[in-house]
C-alpha cells in the first residue's frame, strides 16, 4: 500500500521567468512517512517508512537536495528558491529508505 | 456512577416530550387525507444555533494550509479522483457516464449537496461512498471499494471539491424526513460510559477547550477532511467513528444507518455555511 501511496505529487514552477528572477519552486508528495516509532491498535510497532532524500536538478547540475528525518510530517510539502539564470529542465526526485524513488520534470523557461 | 441533576432530568423529559410529539404527529399525518405528493414537506423548524464551521475554530496555520491552493495536502486526494474518474482501465470510466454537459443527469457539482439522498431501490438513506460502491459494482462490474480505502476517499474528495465554495444545501423530501428526525434522535442521545450525547460537546460547549483541541459545531461541510492527527484524509463517517470512541461508546460499522442519517441531520445543520473539502483540521 505505501508502493501505490507514495509518487503522487505535486508541483509548482513559474513559468516563463526573467533571467535573474529568484523563482520559488513548491513540492508535495503523498507519502506516509511512517516514523516507526507508533504502534497500531493491536500495539505492534508499526515499521518505519520514509522518504529519506531529495533532490531537484536543472538538467545534470544539482540545485537542491534535503535529507529527510522521521519527525518529518506524512504527505512532506517542500518549498525551496532558485535564482533563474537560464532555461532548461528541473528534475525532481524522492528516494525512499527501500531504494524506491519517483521522478518528475518541469521546463524552467528563462526569458529575457 | 452519577445520577442525574434535576436540569438533566428535566432536559431529558423535554427531549422525550419533543421525540413523543414528533412520533404523535407522524402517526396524524399518516391518518390525514393522502397529501399532494408534489408538495414539499414542511421543512422542520426545530431550534439551531447559528452554524459556524469548523475552520473559525483552528489555528491560522492551520487555517492557511487549508485556503493554500496548492500545498492543501487534501488536493493530492482531489488529483487521484479526478484520475480515477476518468480511469477507463478496467471497463467503463466514471466520466462515460457522468459528462460533464449531460442534461439527463445531475452535474457533478451537485454530488455533494444531494447526498446522503433516500435510494428508492433499496429503501434506505445511502450517503456518497455508498453510491460510488453501488456505481461500481452495478454499473461498472467492478468489487466494491473498501470504506476508508485511498481510492473511496479520492473519488469522494473530488466529487465534494467539485461544489467547494457553494453553500450547503438541503431538499428534505417525504421519503428522507424520517431519516432526517433519526438523526436529530441520534444526536441528543447520550451514549458510553462517558454518557454523553453530540449535543453535549457540540451544541452546549462549543468554543471550550476538549484537550488540545477547541470544541466545534460538529459540522461535516469540510469532509473529507485532512486532519493533522490523522496525517491522511478520512471520511465523516471516520470522524463519527472516532467521536464515539471518544465518549467510550462503541463505534458502529462504517455506513451504519445510525452514521448516514446523522451525516443527513448534521447536513440540515449546516445549512447555510460553505463546502470547503478538502478542509484541514487539527
Amino acid at each position: 500500500m505505501a508502493a501505490s501511496a507514495f509518487g503522487r505529487v505535486r508541483l509548482a514552477v513559474p513559468n516563463p521567468v526573467a533571467a535573474g528572477q529568484v523563482v520559488t519552486i513548491r513540492t508535495l508528495i503523498a507519502h506516509p512517512m511512517e516514523s516507526g516509532f507508533r504502534r497500531d491498535a493491536k500495539g505492534q510497532r508499526l515499521p518505519r517508512n520514509i522518504i529519506e532524500r531529495f533532490e531537484c536538478r536543472l538538467d545534470d547540475a544539482l540545485v537542491f537536495r534535503a535529507e529527510l528525518q522521521p519527525g518529518i510530517a506524512a504527505n512532506p510539502f517542500i518549498e525551496f528558491r532558485l535564482r533563474a539564470t537560464r532555461s532548461g529542465t528541473l528534475h525532481f526526485r524522492w528516494q525512499d529508505q527501500h531504494g524506491n524513488h519517483h521522478e518528475a520534470q518541469r521546463a524552467l523557461e528563462v526569458t529575457g | 456512577m452519577r445520577s442525574k441533576s434535576p436540569a438533566e432530568r428535566c432536559r431529558s423529559w423535554q427531549l422525550f416530550i419533543a421525540a413523543a410529539l414528533t412520533v404523535a404527529l407522524a402517526a396524524a399525518s399518516g391518518c390525514a387525507p393522502a397529501p399532494d405528493a408534489s408538495a414539499e414537506p414542511a421543512a422542520p423548524t426545530w431550534p439551531r444555533p447559528a452554524p459556524r464551521s469548523g475552520y473559525a475554530f483552528q489555528q491560522a496555520d492551520t487555517q492557511a494550509l487549508q485556503d493554500d491552493p496548492f500545498a492543501n495536502p487534501g488536493l493530492l486526494w482531489v488529483d487521484q479522483g479526478a484520475a480515477l474518474w476518468a480511469d477507463a482501465t478496467q471497463g467503463p470510466s466514471c466520466a462515460s457516464c457522468h459528462r460533464a454537459t449531460d442534461p439527463v443527469r445531475h452535474p457533478l457539482a451537485d454530488a455533494a449537496h444531494r447526498y446522503p439522498r433516500f435510494d428508492a431501490q433499496r429503501q434506505r438513506l445511502i450517503n456518497l461512498e455508498q453510491q460510488i460502491n453501488r456505481c461500481r459494482v452495478d454499473r461498472q462490474g467492478r468489487p466494491a471499494y473498501a470504506w476508508e480505502s485511498p481510492p473511496l476517499l479520492a473519488l469522494t474528495t473530488y466529487l465534494a471539491h467539485q461544489a467547494r465554495g457553494s453553500e450547503v444545501t438541503l431538499a428534505i423530501t417525504p421519503e428522507t424526513a424520517p431519516f432526517l428526525a433519526l438523526g436529530r434522535q441520534y444526536y441528543y442521545e447520550r451514549r458510553g460510559q462517558m454518557n454523553l450525547a453530540c449535543h453535549h460537546c457540540h451544541e452546549r460547549s462549543v468554543g471550550a477547550m476538549l484537550r488540545g483541541d477547541r470544541l466545534s459545531q460538529g459540522l461535516g461541510n469540510g469532509y473529507p477532511t485532512y486532519r493533522l492527527q490523522w496525517q491522511t484524509i478520512g471520511s465523516l463517517q471516520r470522524r463519527l467513528r472516532f467521536c464515539n470512541a471518544g465518549v467510550r461508546a462503541e463505534p458502529f460499522a462504517f455506513g451504519a444507518a445510525e452514521y448516514v442519517n446523522l451525516e443527513l441531520y448534521l447536513k440540515w445543520r449546516a445549512q447555510g455555511l460553505t463546502i470547503e473539502t478538502p478542509a484541514v483540521r487539527r
